[in-house]
């Protein structure tokens, strides 16, 4: 670990290693939120179709209840949001203030996408009572839209941070002559955003049907979960071979388009034709490798379907322009381990397929089912790492080939910066505890109530049956007070 | 010019922020002061219901002012974000303890919990805002340029304190007159005269802010002191102020709709009036618009990109605050989501 931070030191100010934890970790918990919020409200209007196209009230309530989830979700994210946004100028002052004429117009369409996102859902969740069924459902079908015009502006701008297109550099090191179209439309954009849109969607169909596979298994095999678990998952399992494509496709786009950036996920150390592949394993400072499964000639074959396809290796530029050893094995960590996770769903979704098509039936092995369950976790796992491939393979680059994430961070003290570390990891802790206190509450909550009516208890102390306005103040105590 | 264009958007957006989530603000800076659990029910009752539908909308306004920002003039947002580093960082730690602190007061029950993240709510809804005013008051000073260091002395002086309570009082101010309306639209009799009473108060304390707040910045903002003091400054401050006094006069004869057009008209206008007092500086007295402007291309595409997104997101926002004030907007009950028990009957095999 020492070593780790030893070399993160070595390659710029003191203050440059706090500020990038920092986003890491404001990035890292962020982007475990954006999965429900691009992808939630689709499966939930899925859900809410079904509802009302069938007149099925279980579907109904399932979409009712993944609103009243996501109204919760919906507002963590958009403040955690908020503040990578405030860290842009807090944290990469440099960065902005260069190159954010050239690259910030993909913020610009995603600000206003959100913004169209936050009207609609807020319309959505809050629409349920009073307007019509049809009414309502209509006015939340742009959501999906919404949110995939917000997912384009983000990834425009990492895509540009990886390929920076659209400038010509003045004799002083300025961007001159931008050309808006070329920096948007850059060429890691396509690849990206497509992989990302399809990752975001597997993971939140994953989750979602994982939480109805823990109570199938809990032996509630009710059509209730049984709805729950198949129309989220099956959004998933069409993907996921979809994605496989996608996933394989993109590591071919960085080969072509950042090869450094490839050496470092698969540790090539020289340039060499019939390059072997290392699932794993550890790469030193001397350019060997430790540990790890080596296949002969595969990394040539994959990257160009030939074992004599030449791949730029890392020391093809200055240890100065390439990631160190320690933060290549990270992203050639991240990477195998987003590839195993991938294949392994691959594998599941084709169980899934396999029992559909033979008996139009959910697998009845309960081993696919507890794989089921940890699906879901799994796909974030794979979206933290598809995440930290791509920002640590980029290293040292904050603009690959144009500026130096040291060059971009802010002149404010190390010791400032780690205490205001300290304090956003104390409340982050904080508000994702009770967020998650917070779902499991209400996800028992339902619970307890549908098998007391199934029991045939009474529901009279339930708040709301009284119309919509203030309610006696009695009533709202003895409510309060009694659900403990 | 077209960077005379993109400062006009950018005022704007900062005068849409300051009304839309001015107002979320004062909602929750009444709902610190509405004293203790079993006394402040009724408030706080009234807050969550009038708030929960519109908050997030609100707030995404700030991220747009951001974008434009560092798009259109990335000098101006490293600068700022420089020089006022500590600010900046604890407004965002506020804005994320108050979103949080809203959203999960609602669906919890316990009493304790509620009081924790209501206080979080609460609280940062103070905090936040009054580092945001000293911000926009400490660069109001000049004592801020391209190029400066972090330093305390950019946001603790006379000038930024002032505009960090001025900030607040208007936001109190906006939140009262909203929630008076409110009082109305839910039928709680006793909240409209209970928010009024607030409303009023807050325009006096407003009034006293301004008069100090002249002093102050007599010589320690002379720029923008001397564009509100004079000119077309003057007449937008001086409008403002009939503005607020109509506010006052409306919520008295309780036409609580009109108050809210005059409320938010003042809190614009003096925005507004700050905005011209400042030209062309974004910056007084170091940086003008033309000098922060980023490439002329990106402007005239992010003039073009806020064109697309007013036809837009325009007719939906529009949508959203006429279906909240008609009442249709409400929160799904714990009877709707509990209520259906059909299909919780175990598969037969």
């Amino acid at each position: 670990m020492n070593s780790v931070i030893d070399q993160f030191l070595a390659d710029g100010p003191p203050q440059l290693l706090p500020a990038r934890e920092l986003m890491a970790f404001t990035l890292g918990s962020h982007i475990l939120l954006v999965p429900f919020g691009v992808a939630l409200p689709a499966i939930t209007l899925l859900m809410h179709y079904r509802g009302l196209r069938k007149g099925d009230a279980v579907a109904l309530l399932l979409a009712r209840r993944w609103s009243a989830v996501m109204a919760v979700q919906f507002a963590i994210g958009i403040v955690t949001g908020t503040v990578l946004s405030f860290e842009l100028g807090l944290l990469w002052p440099g960065m902005m203030g260069r190159w954010g004429d050239v690259f910030g117009l993909g913020f610009g369409v995603e600000a206003w996408a959100f913004f169209l996102e936050a009207i609609l859902i807020a319309i959505y969740l809050y629409g349920w009572r009073r307007l019509k069924p049809w009414t309502h459902f209509w006015l939340g079908l742009p959501l999906p839209l919404a949110a995939l015009m917000g997912a384009f502006g983000i990834v425009a701008a990492n895509a540009w941070m990886n390929t920076p297109r659209g400038f010509d550099l003045d004799a002083s090191g300025n961007p001159v002559d931008v050309d808006v179209r070329k920096a948007i439309f850059t060429p890691m954009l396509g690849p990206e955003y497509w992989h990302f849109v399809v990752g975001v969607v597997l993971a939140a169909g994953y989750v979602v049907a994982g939480v109805y596979a823990v109570g199938w298994l809990r032996g509630r095999r009710d059509r209730y979960h049984r709805l729950g678990f198949t129309v989220p998952f099956s959004v998933a399992a069409i993907l996921t071979p979809v994605q496989f494509v996608l996933g394989d496709s993109i590591a071919r786009s960085v080969f072509q388009k950042q090869p450094v950036k490839f050496a470092a996920t698969e540790l090539v150390w020289k340039t060499d034709t019939h390059v072997p592949e290392y699932l794993f394993g550890r790469l030193h400072p001397d350019g060997t490798i430790s540990g790890g499964i080596k296949i002969p000639q595969l990394d040539s074959i994959l990257a160009g379907f030939s074992p004599d396809t030449k791949v730029t290796g890392l020391t093809s530029v200055p240890a100065s322009d390439r990631p160190t050893p320690t933060q290549a094995t990270i992203a050639h960590w991240a990477f195998d381990i987003m590839v195993t996770i991938g294949s392994l769903l691959m594998l599941l979704a084709l169980w899934y397929g396999w029992c559909w098509l033979r008996r139009r039936d959910l697998p009845r092995s309960r081993w696919f089912f507890r794989c089921a369950a940890l699906a879901g976790g799994a796909c974030l796992l794979t979206v933290e790492c598809g995440w930290i491939t791509t920002e640590v393979g980029r290293q040292p680059w904050i603009v690959y080939e144009n500026m130096r994430v040291s060059e971009a961070v802010t002149d404010t003290r190390a010791s400032s910066l780690w205490v205001m570390f300290g304090i956003v990891v104390v409340v982050y802790v904080l508000v994702f505890g009770a967020f998650l206190a917070v779902l499991l509450k209400m996800s028992r909550g339902w619970r307890l109530a549908d098998e007391g009516a199934l029991a045939g208890a009474t529901e009279g102390d339930v708040e709301g049956d009284t119309p919509y306005g203030p309610r006696p103040l009695s009533t709202t105590a003895g409510v309060d007070g009694g659900r403990e | 010019m077209i960077e005379d264009a993109v400062a006009w958007v950018l005022l704007a957006a900062v005068a849409a922020y300051a009304c839309a989530g001015g107002t979320d603000y004062g909602a929750g800076f009444w709902d610190l002061l509405a004293g203790g659990a079993e006394r402040g029910k009724r408030p706080r009752w009234l807050i969550d219901h009038a708030m929960a539908p519109v908050w997030e909308t609100n707030n995404v306004w700030l991220i747009f002012v951001l974008v434009v920002m560092w798009t259109g003039f990335p000098v101006l947002f490293q600068t700022v974000f420089t020089a006022m580093w500590l600010p900046l960082a604890l407004a965002a730690v506020g804005l994320v303890l108050r979103g949080a602190g809203f959203a999960l007061r609602k669906p919890t029950r316990r009493l304790a919990r509620r009081r924790v993240y209501g206080a979080a709510f609460a609280v940062s809804s103070v905090v936040t805002p009054f580092f945001l005013g000293a911000v926009v008051g400490g660069l109001a000073t000049g004592r801020v340029a391209p190029g400066t260091k972090a330093s305390a002395d950019a946001w603790s002086n006379g000038t930024s304190v002032i505009a960090g309570l001025l900030t607040v009082a208007a936001t109190a101010f906006l939140g009262a007159v909203f929630l008076t309306a409110d009082a109305r639209r839910f039928d709680a009799a006793d909240l409209v005269g209970y928010f009024r009473l607030r409303a009023w108060s807050s325009l006096g304390v407003i009034a006293v802010l301004a008069v100090v707040g002249l002093v102050v910045t007599d010589d320690d903002a002379r720029y923008v002191h001397d564009g509100l003091t004079s000119g077309i400054g003057l007449a937008l401050v001086l409008a403002a102020a009939v503005g607020a006094l109509a506010t006052a006069g409306l919520l008295y004869r309780t036409a609580t709709g009109w108050a809210r057009i005059t409320a938010i008209g003042s809190v614009a206008l003096v925005v507004l009036a700050w905005g011209l007092a400042q030209r062309p500086y974004l910056i007084p007295t170091s940086l003008t618009v033309s000098q922060a402007a980023g490439a002329s291309t990106t402007l005239r595409w992010l003039m073009l990109v806020t064109v697309i997104a007013v036809v837009l997101v325009g007719p939906p926002l529009v949508l959203l605050y006429r279906l909240d004030t008609a009442g249709a907007l409400q929160p799904l009950t714990e009877a709707d989501l509990r209520r259906t028990a059909a299909g919780r009957e175990p598969e037969s095999p």
